[in-house]
């Protein structure tokens, strides 16, 4: 039927959402290729946007001296659990076939400016970032090679908070990452926590917020209680700035929010003073 | 008919059920509560102070949802403050000074959403109570009585032995709350409450919880006295064990026990 044949005319047309980037803080619209270009941050209001665990670990650990590990750790469905779409090994495993990642954070051996050190860096795009059992055990092993070879522990956090498909095991996950990292710094190694956009919930009430410094980047969402909650709660409106970089700066809970381009070196500059 | 995790959720949040006012009452022979995190605050939706349990001496922190209309309003119906897990903290390190064990009273639908809560760094208070619970120098016994609702619940719950009524839940998220995401309709609580597997029998199969402590029949709402008492022997018991432990090896066995969490399967 000739009729139907205008459809592949159409196709060739990409849909407006493959050209542009739209910032979400600001709502201005960019090429994709100048949200790609400046690192994606918005030109215009200096929000700096997601990049996945890859492309951060590409800015940040010295070329050719990230080596993954703890790969093999991944989700575990102890629940069996199922919701109204289907069940989460489903969809895990549809996110690991998609990405390529096995967890919600890869981790690793790097060096920082030729400082040797423990990185894990989250990924918002597995599963909202969710803190699972492989996560948690991904930090814990972590904190655990720290120790043992005398290294200082760096994160990135990005996460929407506990994985609930995971349910209970998943908020023990908060506990068993802060044991963790209390016995990092027994040990006497520093912990430096960079909160991204957006760190919520049990990832924030947790080893986010744990770090002998608190670092985060220009308007990165950071909080526990979602707005809406808070909203419903209170009865009140709050304020635009509320849970962001800067309103947790001014209130006390981050030490610094540090642009993108001067991360690497920022963090670089800590371990130098504390003579790692 | 057996009992649906929604039917035990109802029980866990009957407002009938005893509090921390009634087992403070029915289990401790005396009890002198200590305010204020020293810092903006006495919170009242978590509280704690000395008291004798048995022959035991120890410091009694709990989530205090109230008895009365003023009361839950004053303590945010349990939902405490980071000013609350502050003054935990706080009054948990006294008791470690003076080689006294702390028993946990858990019942909260969770940490307290708020504008200040927020301000104040809810996130922070948790997540280092939860550090600071995991290396204290004194025996935790946890008792989850109600409702354990997600980080506001865990900041107070970590521990050496965690106990859980029969009846009470203990979940990540409300089953209100996780039908209204991955249901996208709040109704289908039901639901949720079953995937979630958020009862004591279910949770001491995952490895979560330590010790199931028996209701009278129909639920502790019921019977407060045989309830109380039913907590009462399992805490004792439980101080009774840890007590004998040294405490490095206390710590160390804490550590082995938190970092197990989510290794029982596959």
């Amino acid at each position: 039927m000739s009729w139907f044949e205008p459809k592949a005319e159409k196709a060739k047309i990409p849909p407006a959402k493959a050209l542009w980037a739209i910032c979400p803080k600001c709502g201005s619209h960019f090429e994709k290729a100048v949200w790609k270009k400046n690192n994606a941050i918005c030109p215009k209001c200096n929000y700096h946007g997601r990049l996945s665990a890859r492309e951060r670990i590409a800015q940040v650990a010295d070329a050719g001296t990230f080596s993954e590990v703890f790969r093999a750790v991944s989700y575990s469905d102890h629940l069996a659990f199922h919701d109204a779409t289907g069940p989460y090994k489903a969809k895990v495993e549809a996110t690991i076939a998609k990405s390529g990642e096995t967890e919600s954070i890869v981790m690793g051996t790097a060096k920082i400016d030729g400082h040797p050190v423990m990185l894990g860096v989250m990924d918002f795009a597995f599963m909202g970032g969710s803190l699972g059992t492989g996560t948690g055990e991904r930090i814990a092993r972590a904190c655990e090679q720290a120790i043992a070879e005398n290294r200082p522990l760096v994160l990135f956090s990005a996460s929407g908070g506990a994985r609930m498909h995971e349910g209970i095991l998943s908020l023990m996950q908060m506990a068993k990452t802060s044991a963790a990292i209390a016995k990092l710094k027994e040990a006497g190694l520093p912990y430096i926590s960079v909160l991204t956009d957006p760190t919520t919930g049990g990832v924030s009430a947790s080893y986010a917020m744990l770090g002998d410094i608190n670092v985060t980047e220009p308007k990165a969402l950071i909080g526990f209680a979602g707005r809406r909650v808070i909203e419903n709660t209170i009865h009140q409106k709050l304020p635009d700035d509320f849970q962001s970089a800067e309103y947790l700066e001014k209130h006390g809970f981050i030490d610094k929010i540090v642009e993108r381009s001067e991360l690497k070196g920022f963090l670089a500059k800590m371990l130098g003073y504390w003579g790692f | 008919m057996a009992k649906s995790a929604m039917d035990c959720v109802k029980l866990a949040r009957d407002p009938k059920r005893p509090h921390l006012k009634d087992f403070i009452k029915l289990i401790c022979s005396d009890f002198e509560e200590l305010h204020g995190d020293r810092l903006v605050n006495d919170d009242r939706g978590l509280v704690g102070g000395f008291a004798t349990i048995g022959s035991e001496k120890v410091l009694v922190l709990g989530h205090n949802k109230g008895a009365t209309v003023e009361e839950n309003m004053e303590a945010n119906f349990g939902m405490a403050n980071p000013d609350g897990y502050r003054k935990a903290m706080r009054l948990a390190k006294l008791a470690e000074k003076f080689h006294l064990p702390v028993v946990t009273f858990v019942d909260t639908p969770g940490a307290y959403p708020g504008r200040e809560a927020e301000e104040r760094g809810q996130a922070e208070a948790i997540a280092k109570s939860l550090e600071f619970f995991s290396r204290l120098k004194t025996p935790v016994v946890v008792v989850v009585t109600g409702e354990g609702g997600s980080g506001g619940a865990l900041a107070i719950a970590v521990g050496d032995k965690i106990l859980m009524m029969e009846n009470a839940i203990y979940s990540v998220i409300s089953p209100e709350g996780c039908a209204g995401i991955l249901w996208r309709d709040g109704a289908k609580a039901p639901e949720a409450a079953e995937a979630l597997k958020i009862t004591a029998p279910d949770l001491l199969k995952l490895g979560a919880i330590d010790e199931v402590v028996k209701e009278p029949a129909g639920g502790a709402q019921k019977n407060h006295k045989a309830a109380a008492s039913a907590v009462k022997k399992a805490i004792l018991a439980a101080l009774k064990a840890l007590k004998k432990i040294p405490v490095d090896e206390l710590i160390e066995k804490r550590y082995e026990k938190i970092r197990a969490y989510g290794n029982f399967y596959g």
